[in-house]
């Protein structure tokens, strides 16, 4: 009983405060469940376990650049008190979750939650709930429709602005083209093979051969040759890092040799491009938004420089190979900053208002000359990739930086 | 006609790998009447071993020497700490263990190595031959191996006294324990060889799906049926049911693309190939209930 | 089959249904959440008790529940989804549907048994996730993108909360669901289930029709896990063909043995311990690392692990069986 008192008293405090602070200028401090004087509380979900368990270092990351931004003292005098849950990458396991975040445990807002079909399963949620989803962990197109769910938003360029991209390039530079597909059989498969298809508007028929494997299967083996049998010179490969290498060295061995785009969920160099051997992966493009750590050409660059300290320093031991690091250091530096623009007022509506309001914002780790924009229609905080064209044993950028407004 | 050779030697090589693996769950099976559920992630684990051996800077031969060795202490360990309370429970609490195991091995893989793909090397030298460009020599290689096993453990079972005793303590303990049988060691020991078997077996596929955590949860499932088609009892049921499964798998889809591309409607493919494959399979052993290779046990009342 | 004392069922349905009326003066303690949580608990405890049926009960083993599930799911949630059906009459519907696609598994898997029927249900597990996604279905399915759907609104201006109405909705199914199991137990069918299940050939020659009552179980057994299905549709509000992996089988297995084969209590606490296990692994595996400050990542999976494990040794006859053992030592002493 003492509890709900308390409850109660502090409710009717904060109330009286906003109420004050509407009449008078000096007391600018505003609060939503999960901020406080003192802390502000953040939601996650992320599979730890089970198949898609590889994902769980973007978690672990966070935790640790959460714990050291506490170290430095917190966002403007507020520690951050980070809370993560692990769905297993089901969905319904992340609707119980993400209940628990912002009824039990009163989270401010959830960032970077990850995977499609988890986040379509909670996007109706959040915005009836008007509790803000920010930067979620997937490049699906429909996190950025502000008119109908003005409490989700995107952080990664979107699977069909990329794909869009790709098939922009192949017909401006290859005549004649004949494309095979290799494509994951899920939504995210999907997302990237419709803007394919968009791309290529009226030159849709040049795609000669489509084939889908699963997360199951334990080779792509026998696609591939279905792929190679189509007589294609073009290979687009919408595969995840495991199968992607497969494909690519595969194609190499059956002695297929097409012109092959490779999507960027799959462009590390250590999980993708070694394994599948640098012999076979000469020439092979894709479209890039962050660096890598294992390619070379970054060795100087000072945001590099600042990661591999951040690492060395918070995460001793773990597989800095790994590009999960990277993109997770990325978004949880745009979130800092979209909490430190808040100030005072730590409400929802003016944390979607600040997460909506970056100009030609540079967050660490993206490529030179990309950068977070976005605006109250414009709910897709990165947008523009660079083609790179594999060479050696790194990417080599190429031609200008893309931007393609996504429909 | 070039791609069904191709679809047919990846059949075959796939097929290999789960035989392989189908030998190791036949191989508990055996000597315990169990099915083991953590059979792939003890294989995964025995393989992670072994590329840290290598890292350590042992030759592969030595590597895989060592990671088959400690695999087997391992499995003997297995079934003395985990298993022996649990020998009167029944089988489905025992399922429930093997699927702990399954989450430990799993989660335990990831947080030593992480769950970063990396690529395994192939012991099979590079070089191109006669059907280059059809099968490759690792492929070939791993075809060779699983047949080097099924004949060891042919013989082993076959002629060793050590072998005897073994069947005999899994298909009638109380009579094996009064002619002098330690029945408790021989489960023991069928585990220690069913990790062993595991270890080669992850070994083999390291090299053609990578190493990572998660690397045999999908085989897995295809060496169950594998084990399953050959008669769970029998270890050279297993390497053809592998083989059957392997190929199989490859012709539906083959078919479902050739009838595309002659009447242009699409039936089915390569997300349909697993589910046509394992209903041909169903419905060959509701004709043939104990599997193809598997002896009808008559029952008693 | 140990039946739990009347007395204490009555009162426990009673606490069942007065407890959550409390919400609008206990809104910490018995919050939205919390009552959300515990429909979910239903949820898997209806599953549990379908695959209980038919293990349990009738001895044939199931590893494709997940599919059943899969079928009630999806028959709900296209109901709502193309024809504005209100979503209780879609428990009838994937109750049928459900019966019917399990009536006709039975009938091959008549043919079958032990590790070949594992096998058999193993591939319907595997296969009705890839139908789901089937190209000529996905105008129906949605395919990998899944439905979209809303939560049941509460009916007759009754003065609940969305989350209060889903609980009672869930509760009053089940009430329904393992009163009739009760009694199709009790029933000479049901003894003719279960004598299948312990002698098979002496079943045979008594007369029991046992082709029939291993399909029919099958169907009805499915039908349960069609109806769990079902619900969870318009608990989740989304169906996606990822929800209803092969793993999802194995947490009812794990459900059902923890809970106890061959108990209906024991499918309760398999409901119940379905849906904690895992929030409670996350628990202790952050509890063990902040506050015991182990140095090694002990991820929650591996605890997850090590409780299946503990647990099995402690009591290989599931939570039910160990708690009726301590119970009658009780009260023997």
């Amino acid at each position: 009983m003492y509890k709900t008192n308390r409850r109660a008293f502090v409710a009717g405090a904060s109330a009286a405060a906003i109420l004050s602070g509407t009449r008078a200028a000096f007391a600018q401090k505003k609060y939503d469940d999960g901020a406080s004087d003192t802390e502000i509380k953040i939601g996650h979900t992320n599979p730890y376990s089970g198949p898609a368990s590889s994902y769980g270092v973007i978690g672990k990351l966070h935790q640790a650049y959460w714990k050291a931004v506490n170290e430095r003292g917190g966002i403007n005098g507020r520690k951050i008190n980070f809370i993560t849950y692990d769905d297993g990458y089901s969905p319904p396991k992340t609707v119980e979750m993400v209940r628990k975040l912002v009824e039990e445990d009163k989270v401010l807002c959830t960032f970077n939650t990850l995977g499609t079909p988890c986040n379509t399963a909670i996007h109706k949620y959040m915005n009836q709930k008007k509790v803000p989803q920010l930067y979620v962990a997937t490049g699906a197109s429909k996190w950025g429709d502000p008119q109908h769910f003005p409490w989700t938003m995107g952080y990664q360029p979107d699977y069909q602005t990329e794909a869009v991209i790709y098939a922009k390039h192949i017909l401006a530079n290859i005549k004649n083209a004949k494309i095979a597909v290799l494509m994951q059989n899920d939504d995210y498969g999907k997302d990237y093979f419709e803007g394919f298809k968009k791309g290529l508007g009226k030159d849709v028929g040049q795609i000669v051969k489509h084939a889908t494997y699963e997360t199951t299967d334990p080779t792509v083996d026998s696609q591939v040759i279905q792929l190679k049998d189509s007589g294609a010179n073009v290979f687009f490969n919408i595969s995840i890092p495991k199968f992607a290498a497969q494909a690519i060295r595969k194609a190499a061995d059956i002695g297929w040799k097409p012109t092959q785009y490779l999507n960027n969920v799959s462009s590390s160099v250590a999980a993708t491009m070694k394994p599948a051997g640098f012999d076979n992966c000469q020439g092979i493009i894709t479209s890039l938004y962050l660096m890598d750590s294992t390619d070379h050409q970054w060795d100087a660059n000072e945001d590099m420089k600042g990661w591999r300290e951040f690492m060395a320093k918070n995460m001793p031991g773990a597989n800095i190979a790994d590009g999960g690091y990277i993109y997770a250091y990325s978004v949880s530096y745009l979130m800092e900053q979209t909490l430190k623009h808040c100030g005072d007022n730590l409400t929802r509506a003016n944390l979607m208002k600040q997460a909506a309001s970056f100009n030609k914002f540079r967050v660490p780790m993206l490529l030179p000359g990309i950068s977070v924009s976005t605006s109250a229609s414009d709910f897709y905080p990165i947008q523009a990739v660079q083609l790179a064209r594999f060479k050696g044993e790194s990417w080599d950028l190429f031609g200008d930086i893309m931007h393609a407004e996504s429909s | 006609m070039e791609q069904f050779l191709e679809q047919l030697a990846s059949g075959l090589a796939n097929g290999a790998i789960y035989a392989c693996v189908a030998l190791a769950l036949v191989m508990i099976y055996v000597s315990t009447d169990h099915l083991n559920f953590a059979q792939g992630e003890m294989a995964m684990f025995s393989t992670y071993i072994s590329w840290q051996l290598m890292q350590w800077g042992l030759n592969f031969w030595v590597a895989f020497l060592g990671a088959v060795a400690i695999s087997f202490v391992m499995g003997v360990l297995i079934e003395r700490v985990i298993l022996r309370p649990l020998h009167n429970a029944p089988v489905l609490s025992v399922v429930v263990v093997f699927i702990g195991l399954l989450a430990i091995c799993n989660s335990m893989a990831g947080a030593i190595w992480s769950y970063l793909i990396k690529e395994y090397p192939s012991p099979f030298p590079k070089s191109s031959f006669g059907i280059a460009g059809v099968i490759g020599p690792h492929q070939l290689g791993v075809v060779l191996i699983t047949l080097i096993v099924l004949s060891l453990l042919f013989a082993f079972f076959r002629f060793t006294p050590l072998g005897l005793a073994m069947r005999a303590a899994a298909q009638n303990p109380q009579m094996a324990r009064l002619v002098g049988v330690r029945v408790d060691w021989m489960l023991a020991l069928g585990w220690g060889l069913a990790a062993a078997i595991g270890a080669v077996a992850g070994i083999m596929v390291a090299h053609i799906v990578y190493l990572d955590p998660n690397m045999m949860g999908g085989i897995l499932l295809y060496a169950f049926a594998a084990a399953l088609v050959g008669g769970i009892g029998n270890p050279g049921g297993a390497v053809v049911g592998g083989f059957i499964v392997g190929v199989l798998e490859n012709m539906v889809a083959y078919t479902g693309n050739q009838i595309e591309k002659l009447t242009g409607v699409y039936i089915i493919g390569n997300g349909e190939k697993l589910t046509v494959a394992l209903i041909i399979v169903i419905f060959v052993l509701t004709l043939k209930p104990a599997g193809l290779f598997g002896r009808v046990v008559v029952k008693r009342v | 089959m140990r039946a739990f004392p009347r007395k204490w069922l009555a009162v426990l349905i009673a606490l069942s249904i007065v407890i959550p009326l409390l919400h609008p003066v206990l809104p910490d303690l018995v919050s939205n959440y919390r009552l959300f949580l515990v429909s979910t608990m239903i949820i898997a405890s209806i599953a549990v008790l379908g695959l209980n049926l038919l293990t349990g009960f009738n001895g044939q083993i199931s590893l494709g529940h997940s599919a059943f599930y899969a079928v009630g799911a999806y028959t709900a949630a296209i109901l709502m989804d193309k024809l504005d059906c209100p979503y209780y009459l879609t428990l009838p519907a994937a109750a049928i549907l459900s019966f019917i696609v399990g009536y006709l598994f039975g009938l091959p898997a008549l043919r079958l048994e032990g590790h070949y029927l594992a096998l058999a249900t193993f591939a319907l597990a595997l296969s009705v996730p890839q139908i789901l996604k089937y190209k000529w279905l996905e105008g129906l399915t949605g395919g990998v993108q899944g439905i979209v759907l809303s939560k049941p609104e509460v009916p007759f201006g009754l003065p609940l909360t969305e989350d209060q109405w889903l609980y009672y909705y869930c509760l009053i199914v089940m009430l329904i669901l393992y009163w009739a199991a009760a009694n199709i137990l009790k029933s000479r069918s049901g003894r003719a289930m279960m004598a299948i299940r312990d002698y098979h050939i002496a079943a045979d020659t008594m007369g029991i029709d046992t082709s029939l009552y291993k399909t029919v179980t099958f169907g009805i057994s499915a039908a349960y896990t069609g109806i769990a299905g079902a619900l969870s549709a318009s608990a989740i509000a989304f169906v996606a063909p990822d929800s209803f992996s092969f793993f999802l089988s194995i947490k009812f297995l794990i459900g059902l043995v923890v809970g106890g084969v061959g108990s209906l209590t024991g499918s309760v606490i398999g409901g119940i311990f379905y849906v904690l296990v895992d929030n409670s692994a996350q628990a202790l595996s952050t509890f063990v690392k902040n506050e015991l400050g182990l140095q090694f990542d002990l991820s929650a999976y591996t605890v997850f692990g090590i409780l299946l494990i503990v647990l099995m040794y402690l009591m290989p006859m599931g939570i039910a069986g160990g708690l009726f053992a301590v119970i009658r030592r009780l009260r023997r002493s």
